[in-house]
């Protein structure tokens, strides 16, 4: 389910990093628990953010999810295809509906987050929490 | 007590239920301290009889009888029976907001009526459902041309409403918004068009004109957008005479329109309630406060309407929404609704036709009289700024002898103005009202000591 | 959408029409009084550069077509004059029509807003007297009515509240909000420059006092809290709040939002309250409309007092009212001319009508509260024990075992004939039912309630599926919000 070359964050971002190259998304749970996504909003290519910020938000019709910055980035691209099918995030949060691209100014910072198998672990205990 | 459905014995029946002795035990779990333990010190109660007694009583004690020449932001245009009949239907009176779609269809389907004409009014891609009233619209526009901009600086032109400027200040202030006042030319009553361009920087987020203006002046709405637009700031503008869009062109290149619909089938009502609108362009929906109903369809491929984009609003985002703001004025919307469609095209153009006939048609009359002169060379729509050889308020006061309200001091709003009032004439006023006035306005500057001899050494002459 | 051959043996609503979809070139439903003044050419008057012929796309109907339009799409409605609304928070009661006979009166609904105070006495009577029944009945010291709805008058309160502590040399950074609030207050005190910081309720649904006594320091400039809370619960330790709040300078906030349970039973006034905003649209009566217009008063104690919106009204030394519009340390106007009028002609009304006895319209709500509560408790689970006072809160956690939740329980009402509860409101209780019906209901009104409410209990457990799908009954199904967000259609336009 969670692909095994992707680190995760508690907040359910995705990031990917590709030599100086990380790719952000939001995890297939985040979704789920969103419901049909509707809109999203994404930065500017050239802003910077350091890990923990406030990147964009997701919506949903009755849900407004901010999405966090899980390493510190220099975006270099947004996804811009999401503007006009925003559902993809609900089709293929892992793959076409990532979020931005960008130069992790910080790449040390890949080391404090979950690999797949710690994040589906963190899931199940979420999932286990809300059905209790 | 005629509102409450129950005996005392059902009363009694359901305290057995409860288990309780008395009502008074309902209350239990009120600390003694916080308790009332006395009957309120209030009037009351009344009989039906009894409260329109008591109101017709108050009513009497205003200005019932007066013909007036008050505008400023609240005009007296021809109602319908019709619309007030259509909108005191109890599906439409005591129904809650349209959250529940299913079974708010009327409303629903009335808001979406609602916004498209206010987007052909106004010639914006979209409207919301509704705000308070011009005002707050105004200064919800401004805050929403700040989160546009990311820019925290607001040029306001001197001949917005005065009312309207200090709601935008106030809202201004607890944001730590910068608030530049920009001013009119002396000549034309129009804003100062190259000094707002000079007072737009690139910290601006907003310049904010109203037109017609306070004064009554029409503004090049393209040319002040041209101008803030090249600043990279957005261009408000606020209509608070709705009506003057039957023959005014829309403000098509402002950025956001915020506008008070009052003049499109609600009664005065001493200042509200009213409808303010916002309107803007399509691009901008997701910063635009206020509520919105979209089209949607059913199972069955049935078009329906439902409150949509709730995400901006503060029961989801709680607090990152556009605005605090939980209601629209629903109900003012509907009766705006059903006067423009009972008006309809045609309606529109003739009422507004009227109106620019009227307003000349007092303005040469005036002009007879000594030393009376329109101040501004502006074009203008029904209401107008006339220059007085005497204080307005020494002539209303005369005027009111005749059960006539004359035209609006401007002295209160500009401290120069003592000796000018705002007119305004609208399809209301018959041609024998506007002559009644105009006499009575000669009278009252005669016994003001203005004669003949006056006439010579009028300004109007110059 | 076209007409279908089916469609006359359906309901004559159905599919009605948009206004500018029944339009036709040259019909009209109003006609003016002929001009008796010389016509003028608009272009001409204005010159070409402002001049507008027409409105594109608006619609041309007649009279009879306006008043079938508007009436078949009244139909669609529910409506307190149809039936219960156990809107929990909202306060749907009777809206009485002798309300709507006063402000439509000739000489109030006339009275233009800036004509002479000398002629607009009765005007400023009206509003002094509504003032002074909403100061007895909070017992507080002076009051605003210029806030169009409650959530002006919460700004209008919070920003009263910064003025004041400004005044005093600092205005502070935050604002305390229980978790229980409703989403206006913290929206609400950021759009007052405030932070936000959440105070969590303890196990009987009330405000932690120890988790309030933790988070007041010098940093903090009020707490918002609702009383009775939106569980329907007394905070009964209001007062040890308010002392803790003002012992480090701090000042309490109530949202009157539930006034309903408190009406001549408990005055804010009289526990600790600073300032509280009430909305006249819900325990005054006046009509809700589809969604307002509202209104939303401030009352305040002393200390606030010169912090109060302008203009205020105020009595002159000849006996004669008239606005004080030189208020130097005023928060400012809140909108222009005076607030909503018409609104509160009508909440002078309904509080004429009742007079002291207002007290027995208190009762009545928490009395019906209390009885659906009592005749549902066996079958839906009471997240919170506590006695509870004008509304009751359940959960859907039994009904949840059958995959069935609020919505679908809220759904499943209208096919009974009801309008569905709040839900998933207050965010503390997941799955929340918050049910209150106000006075304005019989025992028989109840008792179908009651019945319904029982029905869908044992609905949810023998046939799941429908309850899940409903409503069965309306005349549309569950509309696309998805689709509708994603690609918002959000005007008619020729196609």
């Amino acid at each position: 389910m969670y692909p095994t070359n992707y680190k995760y964050s508690q907040e359910h971002e995705w990031v990917a990093l590709e030599g100086q190259t990380a790719t952000i998304g939001i995890t297939d749970y985040a979704q789920h628990s969103l419901g049909d996504v509707v809109f999203v909003e994404l930065p500017k290519a050239g802003a910077k953010f350091s890990a923990g910020q406030t990147i964009g938000t997701v919506e949903s019709v009755k849900a407004v999810s901010e999405i966090y910055s899980p390493v510190s980035i220099e975006v270099t691209e947004v996804n811009a295809a999401l503007a006009n099918a925003p559902e993809k995030i609900n089709q293929d949060p892992h793959g076409a509906a990532w979020l931005v691209k960008g130069r992790a100014t910080n790449p040390g910072e890949m080391a404090k987050l979950m690999d797949a198998k710690a994040y589906e672990a963190f899931v199940a205990e979420k999932e286990k929490e809300a059905g209790a | 007590m005629r509102y409450l459905p129950k005996s005392d014995a059902e009363r009694r029946a359901i305290l057995d239920e409860l288990g309780l002795a008395s009502l008074d035990d309902l209350f239990a779990s009120i600390p003694e301290a916080c308790r009332l333990g006395r009957p309120l010190a209030v009037p009351g109660p009344l009989s039906e009889k009894e409260i329109i007694d008591y109101f017709r009583a108050r009513a009497a004690e205003n200005a019932a009888g007066f013909t007036s020449f008050l505008g400023a932001g609240v005009y007296n245009h021809l109602r319908t029976v019709v619309a007030d009949a259509l909108l005191q239907r109890g599906e439409f009176l005591t129904s809650y907001t349209p959250y529940q779609a299913e079974i708010s269809q009327g409303t629903l389907q009335a808001i979406f009526e609602f916004q498209t004409l206010m987007c052909q009014l106004t010639g914006q891609e979209v409207a919301n459902a509704s705000m308070y009233d011009g005002s707050t619209a105004t200064a919800e526009a401004a805050m929403m041309a700040v989160r546009l901009t990311g820019r925290r600086r607001l040029v306001i032109s001197r001949a917005l409403h005065p009312e309207y400027r200090q709601v935008v200040e106030t809202y201004a202030r607890d944001l730590g918004l910068e608030v530049a006042e920009t001013g009119f030319d002396a000549k034309t009553g129009q804003t100062d068009l190259a000094a707002a361009h000079a007072a737009t920087d690139d910290a601006t987020a907003a310049v904010i004109v109203q037109s017609p203006n306070f004064l009554g002046a029409l503004e090049p709405v393209a040319q002040f957008a041209e101008a803030a637009q090249g600043r990279g700031a957005l261009l408000v503008v606020a209509i608070a005479e709705a009506v003057s869009l039957g023959a005014v062109r829309a403000p098509a290149e402002a950025d956001i329109v915020a506008m008070e619909a009052q003049s499109l089938g609600l009664a005065p009502s001493f200042g509200g309630p009213f409808a303010g609108v916002i309107a803007t362009r399509e691009k901008f929906v997701r910063q635009m406060p206020g509520r919105l109903a979209g089209q949607a369809t059913d199972g069955e491929g049935r078009r329906g309407f439902v409150l949509t984009l709730a995400t901006r609003e503060q029961h989801i985002r709680r607090e990152k929404a556009t605005s605090n703001i939980c209601t629209n004025q629903a109900l003012c919307a509907l009766a705006v609704t059903m006067h423009l469609a009972l008006l309809g095209k045609e309606g529109l153009r003739e009422m507004a036709a009227q109106n620019l006939a009227k307003a000349r048609y007092a303005v040469e009359e005036f002009e007879k009289l000594p030393g009376v002169r329109r101040t501004f060379s502006a074009p203008y729509f029904n209401e107008v700024t006339l220059e007085f050889p005497r204080s307005v308020r020494m002539i209303n006061h005369e005027l009111e002898r005749e059960r006539i309200i004359g035209p609006l001091p401007l002295g209160p709003f500009f401290q120069e103005q003592t000796k000018r009032g705002l007119l305004c004439v609208t399809e209301t006023h018959s041609r024998q009202d506007v002559d009644r006035l105009v006499a009575a306005t000669r009278r009252a500057l005669e016994s003001l000591g203005v004669g003949a001899r006056e006439i010579l050494s009028s300004p109007a002459e110059r | 959408m076209a007409q279908t051959k089916s469609a006359a043996a359906r309901h004559v609503s159905i599919g009605e029409r948009l206004l500018f979809e029944k339009s036709a070139p040259g019909k009209r439903g109003m006609e003016l009084p002929p001009l008796d003044v010389p016509a003028v050419d608009a272009a001409r008057a204005l010159g070409a550069e402002y001049a507008r012929d027409g409105v594109e796309g608006f619609p041309e109907v007649s009279e009879i077509e306006v008043i079938r339009h508007f009436t078949r799409l009244s139909t669609w409605n529910y409506a307190i004059d149809l039936g219960m609304y156990p809107l929990g928070s909202c306060t749907m009661k009777y809206n009485p029509r002798v309300n709507e006979f006063v402000a439509r009166l000739e000489g109030l609904a006339t009275e233009h807003p800036l004509q002479p105070v000398e002629l607009s006495q009765g005007c400023l009577r009206i509003l002094r007297a509504l003032e002074l029944f909403l100061l007895e009945l909070t017992g507080m010291d002076a009051i605003t009515l210029q806030p169009c709805a409650g959530a002006q008058g919460e700004y209008a309160g919070i920003a009263m509240i910064r003025a004041y502590l400004a005044s005093r040399g600092n205005p502070r950074k935050r604002v305390l909000v229980p978790d229980s609030a409703h989403g206006t207050n913290p929206a609400t005190a950021v759009t007052a420059g405030y932070e936000v910081c959440n105070i969590r309720s303890d196990s009987t649904g009330r405000i932690d006092i120890a988790h309030l006594a933790e988070s007041v320091d010098e940093n903090v400039a009020a707490l918002m809290v609702t009383n009775p809370n939106t569980l329907g619960i007394f905070e009964r330790d209001i007062a040890r709040a308010a002392e803790l709040l003002h012992a480090r300078g701090a000042l309490l906030y109530m949202d009157g939002a539930n006034m309903n349970a408190l009406a001549g039973v408990a005055r804010p006034g009289d526990f600790g309250v600073d300032v509280m905003h009430m909305n006249l649209h819900k325990t005054f009566s006046t009509p809700h409309g589809g969604g307002g217009p509202g209104a939303g008063p401030v009352a305040v104690k002393k200390h606030l007092e010169p912090f109060l919106p302008a203009p205020v009204l105020v009595e002159k030394p000849d006996g004669t009212l008239g606005w004080d519009r030189n208020r130097p340390h005023s928060i400012g106007r809140l909108r222009a001319f005076y607030g909503n009028f018409g609104v509160l002609v009508r909440a002078l009304a309904y509080a004429l009508a009742y007079g002291p006895g207002m007290v027995e319209a208190t009762c009545d709500a928490v009395l019906n509260a209390n009885y659906i509560r009592k005749k549902l408790e066996d079958v839906y689970e009471l997240p919170y024990e506590q006695p509870c006072m004008h509304e009751v809160v359940f959960s859907d956690a039994r009904q949840k075992k059958h995959g069935v939740n609020t919505m679908d329980i809220a759904k499943r009402l209208i096919d009974y004939g009801f309008h569905p509860y709040t839900t998933a409101f207050p965010l503390i209780v997941p799955g929340a039912l918050m049910i209150e019906p106000t006075e304005s209901e019989s025992r028989e009104e109840l008792d179908r309630f009651v019945e319904a409410m029982r029905a869908i209990a044992a609905e949810a457990a023998e046939n799941p599926e429908m309850v899940k799908s409903a409503p069965h009954s309306a005349r549309i199904g569950r509309l696309d919000e998805v689709g509708a967000a994603r690609k918002p259609v959000l005007r008619w336009s020729p196609q």
